[in-house]
């Protein structure tokens, strides 16, 4: 293990220095920071040329500029951006911090839903679902993502806002939307005529009364969980969670993660009282996250009986879920205030926080989520396509093997038989490609990034080649490139982790 | 096919899948096999079709260099005709329109007047020139080292491999960036070239695991023993059947071509004015979408339809070259299959039996 790290590390570096290298002849190949002077009309042309030959050294060798940037960057003084004489350091630090909240939840997110329709997909190969996926993820494939970036530009925030100002849904189109919401649900469960008719009708009930409960709330215009839809919501993913990952008929993981939700909701008044008395910050939140999750765990324990593990499992995801919905009603109870105070227009279409917005925390974690929707959206939509078909093809492959026959020929239950067997072997080839995939997101943030004018590291790159400043570009290209070999390194240990016939150190 | 087994025998439902696909292959040669199951592939036929359109539409209608097309304008500025210079296309009377008509403009014009759909089809003209030039460029040069790297192993391949590393380090639509400034500028045909120039590292690594596979097969061992020089081998023997990966690679490369293209020209790094590309249209055209929405719908149906179409012919491809790839045949085919096989041997098999064979279709 530690001489494949080396090894790997060591070539890894040799890979980052020539690519570095490379990219640095091709970028001053391709930018003129002269180009300006040369049209220009100025009596004293050729002095200003000189000068700007003089302050970036543009007589020198372009090898030897190459190394004298190297030495500086790595000893820590990324140089400066000299058109507007703005350090790098601060430009890039600030940068990174918004590229990695977007592509951090971009990559949660559609890998979430992109693993879960993947799967259920594969599992209905062959069904009107599965064609229905498959069609869609060869159309998002092969969407332009400027393009997706400027129609949700329009529609998603110019379109919704406008929504809300008066946020009224005619019945019949909450009718159609619940007549396609449970076709899709019993497109999505298949199975005899019977249960197809339940299934839809089921979809058609909790779509239509969902929607009709937004509706007649006025929940467009105050959105607020409450203590009523936490618990709601929460003993929903109590049942769900459960029944994906222990089953229904084990009665301690479900009594275990239900009472984690009871726990949860029990907790909601004091903690309002928390959240008014301290001063957040996203360090203590996180903690919070933890304190939650290690007692859903304890609650598991607690039930006990002959398989705990299971137990305290279901319950430590479920209390990560009613943690989360507690901390998204929080934030949601600003929402009034925030959207007034953006004049009811409370979707942004460009930048990664309002200016001069103040308030407390939650309204700065309200503010930035906002600003986010959008371009996550639209990373989204693309990566989506790519891990739905993954994990497609992947979910095929494993349901196909003799060990799964084997495993349905002793007589275990379908779930076990598709989470166990199945769902986590699918997993393997997904861990290689994640990592990989992460890079091509980060080059997709360039996109993203310029179309809704987040300063991010995209955008830093796209300004700093159009100004023909080569010190901004050369550091975001030599902290990708890191990246880019970091995951590489970590796809293989991952690998290695999760497949034990995969040995480092042969 | 074997001996005939009886339908419950416990794979009776793979042999029989076998006999349909081998009654369906008898006979034919590897061309027309690949050519058939390419053209039973619905939606490749259908992408197929829809390119064919494209290409047709986007190269007749305003000519291509010196010829004349058949369309009236040329994309130059104009009299604006309708308020706005909105589109003269109307649609049918079914459809809620005021009757079928092109009119003038059938695609609007924008703020000076330009023909909306003159200017798309240079620009389609532009985009699909760029997508196969990249897609030839990178085939050729994916397929020269990998192919070099798979056959010769060694030192060879170590540092090819290496090379190709290094060019997946950097997202390509950053590289792009910086080769597009350094080319756009200049004309298309260079810029395509350049671009095709770093995609060819997936084709690479492709082509040298066929190849690190097919050397060691004992066809290879049975050309070398009679003599064959390296060449012939590698062109005769090797690449003949490495063609499909390599086909379906390059498809489905070309379809993420044209959307890096359209990408880079909308940043600004890609195609420079005065020539058109759909990128460059939208780029243009963007701020103008609450109040000129045609002049971003269609270069963007454009770029949508051909991407789509080259990916379903893609997914055509793979699946006519896979040999893996196994078509279930449907409920009746098995049936009728079962029921002349049960003719033609005359045996007599338990009443129950096509129940049975049902049921193992179901479940396989």
């Amino acid at each position: 293990m530690l001489s494949f790290l080396t090894r790997r590390v060591l070539a890894g570096l040799a890979t980052l220095f020539a690519a570095i290298f490379l990219m640095f002849l091709l970028v001053d190949r391709s930018i003129d920071p002269l180009a300006d002077l040369r049209e220009s009309t100025a009596s004293n042309k050729q002095q200003l040329i000189d000068q700007r030959i003089e302050l970036l050294n543009l007589d020198t060798n372009v090898v030897l500029r190459f190394f004298h940037w190297l030495g500086n960057f790595v000893t820590g003084d990324p140089g400066v951006a000299w058109r507007t004489g703005q350090e790098v350091g601060p430009m890039i630090s600030h940068a990174i911090g918004s590229t990695l909240q977007l592509v951090t939840a971009a990559t949660l997110l559609s890998l979430l839903l992109g693993v879960t329709i993947g799967i259920v997909s594969a599992l209905r190969q062959y069904s009107s679902f599965d064609y229905l996926i498959i069609f869609l993820s060869f159309l998002l494939y092969s969407l332009p993502s400027f393009w997706i970036a400027v129609l949700l530009k329009q529609w998603g925030a110019i379109g919704f806002n406008d929504f809300l100002r008066d946020p009224v849904l005619s019945w019949v189109v909450i009718t159609v939307i619940a007549l396609l919401g449970g076709l899709l649900w019993m497109l999505a469960v298949g199975g005899s005529v019977r249960r197809r008719v339940q299934t839809f009708a089921l979809g058609l009930a909790a779509t239509f009364a969902m929607l009709a409960y937004l509706q007649l709330t006025d929940w467009w215009s105050d959105p607020q969980l409450g203590p009523i839809l936490v618990l709601v919501l929460g003993a929903a993913a109590a049942f769900a969670i459960t029944g994906v990952s222990a089953g229904l008929r084990n009665r301690r993981a479900l009594f275990a993660s239900l009472s984690t939700v009871a726990l949860g909701v029990a907790l909601y008044f004091p903690v309002q009282g928390l959240f008014d008395e301290i001063v957040e910050s996203h360090l203590l939140i996180a903690g919070m996250g933890v304190v939650a999750v290690a007692s859903g765990v304890l609650i598991g324990f607690l039930f006990g009986g002959p398989d705990r593990g299971v137990s305290m499992r279901s319950a430590g995801i479920t209390a990560l879920v009613v943690a989360t919905l507690v901390f998204v009603d929080q934030v949601l109870q600003v929402w009034v205030p925030y959207s007034n105070a953006l004049g009811g227009r409370p979707i942004p279409t460009f930048g990664d926080r309002t200016p001069n917005l103040g308030g407390n925390y939650w309204v700065q974690v309200l503010d930035a989520s906002t600003h986010l929707i959008l371009p996550t959206l639209t990373l989204i939509l693309v990566a989506f396509a790519a891990y739905t078909r993954y994990s497609r093809s992947s979910m095929l492959e494993v349901m196909n093997q003799d060990y799964i026959r084997t495993a349905r020929a002793k007589g275990l239950p379908e779930r076990v038989v598709v989470v166990r067997h199945g769902f986590r072997n699918t997993l393997i080839p997904l861990a290689t490609i994640v990592p990989i995939d992460v890079i091509t997101l980060i080059g997709g943030a360039v996109i993203t990034e310029a179309v809704f004018a987040r300063p991010g590291m995209g955008s830093l790159f796209i300004n700093a080649l159009r100004g023909a400043e080569i010190e901004p570009v050369m550091a975001y290209l030599f902290i990708t490139a890191s990246f880019a070999i970091i995951a590489s390194i970590v796809a293989d240990i991952i690998y290695a982790i999760v497949d034990p016939r995969i040995r480092l150190d042969a | 096919m074997t001996t005939p087994t009886a339908p419950d025998a416990p794979d009776s439902t793979g042999t029989l899948e076998n006999a349909i696909e081998l009654k369906e292959v008898a006979g034919l040669s590897q061309g027309q096999i690949v050519r058939r199951r390419f053209f039973r592939h619905k939606g490749a036929l259908v992408g197929l079709a829809a390119l064919g359109f494209i290409v047709l539409l986007a190269f007749t209608s305003v000519g291509v260099g010196p010829i004349d097309g058949w369309w009236k304008h040329a994309g130059s500025p104009g009299p604006v005709l309708n308020p706005g210079g909105a589109p003269t296309l109307s649609m049918p009377t079914w459809l809620g329109g005021t009757g079928f008509a092109l009119g003038e403009h059938p695609f609007g014009q924008d703020e000076i007047g330009r023909d909306m759909f003159a200017r798309v089809m240079l620009g389609t003209q532009t985009s699909i020139k760029v997508m196969v030039i990249i897609g030839l460029v990178a085939c050729l040069v994916g397929v020269t080292i990998g192919s070099l790297a798979g056959f010769y192993r060694g030192r060879l391949e170590m540092i090819l491999m290496r090379t190709t590393d290094l060019f997946i380090t950097i997202p390509t639509i950053v590289i792009g960036a910086v080769i597009g400034k350094l080319s756009g500028g200049v004309n298309s045909t260079l810029f395509a070239v350049a671009l095709g120039l770093i995609l060819w590292t997936s084709l690479a690594r492709l082509v040298r695991g066929e190849f690190l596979s097919l050397r060691e097969r004992e066809f290879v061992d049975a050309a070398r023993v009679a003599g064959a020089s390296d060449r012939r081998i590698i062109f005769k023997h090797i690449l003949p059947n490495a063609i499909g990966v390599i086909i379906v690679a390059t498809t489905l490369l070309m379809s993420s071509a044209i959307l890096l293209e359209t990408a880079l020209s909308y940043l600004g790094f890609g195609i420079q004015p005065p020539e058109v590309s759909l990128g460059r249209l939208i780029s243009e055209y963007q701020s103008a979408f609450a109040t000129r929405p045609w002049l971003f719908w269609w270069p963007g149906l454009f770029i949508v339809s051909i991407a789509l179409s080259v990916n379903f012919i893609g997914d055509g491809l793979r699946d006519a070259f896979d040999p893996r790839q196994k078509r279930i045949p449907s409920q009746r085919k098995m049936e009728k299959s079962l029921d002349q096989r049960v003719t033609s041997t005359l045996g007599s098999y338990p009443p129950g039996s096509p129940t049975n064979i049902r049921d193992a279709g179901n479940g396989a």
